[in-house]
């Protein structure tokens, strides 16, 4: 069966290019990249190269590119190297529709370190409440930390912004950019964050993979405690095939910026309209304009999100659901929750994201399913007569 | 993604007795759109108490579904007394099992099954009796204790996997908690 992907805010397909790259690093270059010999010297120049072409893609010095095992170590690092150069400071700020790598960090830091955490809220649409924030800075803030852009929704907070009001009180900023990058432009020499955290496998690299930029002159203190690797800032042996692997696809993601604002946006919007149009009862979350131009989130009333998807699945479409059922939990996403979604569309959200491997028939195939999901399960829906929420 | 059986696979792309039983004389709800899932039992009972046809309409997840479209062909056939012996783990085990955490699924069935019989009978039940104990899910102690009893339960998860309480918020665990060890001091 062939299998259409359309869960790209989950994890990507490693793009070829990406593994033809990583092959020989695999096999024959296996080198250890500081030893003091040419042949682990080979491993330790592309390692040099990947680190440049990192930095090309957000703008910043390979000095400033730390080399991670994933996103939520980045995202664990950044806040507790901040909470270490601060240890008189006792309130950190983020948002209440952040990735569970930050938000139960967070609660950890509250409930078991006693810091005094401020969850800013969002409205229906998914923006911060920008005069709370703002009004909660204090001496006593440690570290703001929020996500530029939402998995979920695709929201983007206006992070330079706030990041120039929060640094300029001597506040440490970071932000959790792993939805962002590769999908919107980022810009580190006018962003004015502190730390920035990325992931390989959300920009078509492996699993296994994260970024720490550090801004120059950031003080940082490791997470883990080793070796002299990533000039001291994070011990442990390197990656070195997913680190070669992740400069190639950062490259990638670069010379793909363009198409994901026109080719890959343009297809989102049709899959969307091409939804809103042939189904009742269906609703987008989440600000239409300031949104990942990849990300459709969209609520169908008196329906339950997994049975979708198995629906979707059978047809081989990949995507997600803000619905409890799938996670095991009982309640909807905390997101939609945040952004008071109704529960008559919340618990039908579904999370389609896109990437440029994703074709207009595509798009039409699973427009065609979710006519005839939604349809099915409608039919046996005790909320849903004749056309319309009961 | 869940481990389902087969069988809950088939009842879920196949559902047996969906939809509204026109000439239906008894009526079992339970659930709502805000909890996730819901399930409306249509019963067709003949003069000698026998259900002779019954349908449902659930909202919920590919279990709910595959429990109540189960739920319908256990019990046709049956006479009202039978049935109201039907248990949750009868409708788990007619679909091979459930994963833990959708029990809950089997225990919509069984509650409908229960209202619908009521409903027949001319019997009001009283709605939640007990004190209310999980409000995100509005499950009371009365129904935590028939659980645990009746199906062995042992720990907070337990509870919440079969009944969702709990599983909200949080704030009674630790009163759900309480509600066990009486059950189990009682024996």
């Amino acid at each position: 069966m062939n299998v259409i992907y359309t869960d790209n805010n989950a994890t990507t397909r490693v793009a070829d290019e990406v593994i033809e790259e990583m092959l020989p690093f695999f096999g024959g270059f296996y080198g250890n990249p500081s030893s003091m010999h040419t042949f682990g010297d080979r491993v330790g120049k592309k390692i040099r190269q990947a680190r440049q072409k990192v930095a090309d893609l957000i703008h910043a010095d390979p000095d400033e590119i730390i080399f991670t095992s994933c996103g939520t170590e980045s995202d664990n690092s950044a806040i507790f190297s901040a909470l270490n150069a601060h240890p008189e400071k006792k309130q950190i700020i983020t948002s209440n529709v952040e990735h569970p790598a930050v938000l139960n960090l967070f609660k950890y830091l509250r409930d078991k370190k006693g810091y005094d955490v401020v969850l800013v809220p969002v409205d229906k649409k998914g923006h911060l409440d920008l005069d709370l924030l703002y009004g909660s800075l204090s001496d006593d803030t440690a570290v703001v930390s929020l996500m530029w852009a939402n998995n979920e929704t695709g929201v983007i907070f206006p992070i330079s912004e706030i990041a120039k009001k929060v640094t300029e009180k001597g506040i440490l900023f970071h932000t959790d950019a792993v939805q962002a990058a590769g999908k919107i432009p980022i810009d580190v020499s006018v962003a004015h964050v502190d730390m920035l955290s990325l992931s390989g496998h959300k920009v078509h690299a492996p699993k296994g993979i994260g970024v720490l930029y550090v801004k120059k002159g950031i003080k940082f203190f490791p997470y883990l405690i080793g070796g002299h690797q990533e000039k001291g800032r994070r011990g442990g042996t390197e990656n070195t095939v997913s680190i070669i692997g992740l400069g190639k696809a950062c490259e990638l993601a670069a010379q793909h910026l363009p198409i994901m604002n026109t080719q890959v946006k343009e297809l989102r919007d049709y899959l969307q309209n091409q939804l809103l149009e042939k189904i009742p009862g269906v609703s987008v979350n989440g600000d239409l304009e300031n949104r990942l131009p990849n990300t459709l989130s969209i609520g169908f009333d008196a329906v339950e999100g997994e049975s979708i998807l198995l629906m979707l699945d059978k047809e081989g479409i990949c995507a997600s659901s803000g619905s409890a059922c799938t996670s095991g939990s009982l309640d909807p996403s905390h997101v939609l929750m945040a952004m008071e979604v109704p529960f008559k569309s919340a618990h039908g959200t579904i999370r389609f994201s896109l990437s440029h491997y994703n074709t207009k028939e595509e798009m039409d195939h699973i427009v065609k399913t979710m006519v005839s999901a939604i349809e099915t399960l409608r039919a046996m829906s005790p909320f849903w007569k004749d056309g319309k929420l009961v | 993604m869940w481990e389902y059986t087969d069988k809950v696979k088939d009842h879920f792309m196949h559902p047996r007795n969906v939809g509204e039983l026109k000439d239906a004389n008894a009526v079992g709800e339970t659930g709502s759109l805000n909890c996730g899932d819901a399930l409306k039992l249509f019963l067709k009972v003949d003069e000698n108490e026998r259900i002779v046809d019954a349908s449902f309409m659930t909202f919920g997840c590919a279990s709910a579904v595959a429990s109540s479209s189960a739920l319908t062909e256990i019990i046709k056939g049956m006479t009202l007394d039978e049935a109201a012996k039907v248990t949750n783990g009868d409708i788990a085990d007619y679909l091979g099992g459930l994963p833990k955490e959708k029990m809950h699924c089997s225990v919509m069935g069984k509650s409908a099954l229960q209202k619908a019989i009521a409903d027949y009978r001319g019997i009001q039940i009283m709605e939640k009796p007990g004190e209310m104990v999980c409000e995100c899910f509005e499950v009371t102690d009365l129904e935590i204790i028939d659980a645990v009893k009746a199906n062995g339960l042992e720990t907070t998860e337990d509870v919440t996997n079969y009944l969702k309480a709990g599983g909200g918020c949080g704030k009674c665990l630790d009163r759900i908690e309480e509600v066990i060890a009486s059950v189990k001091a009682e024996g």
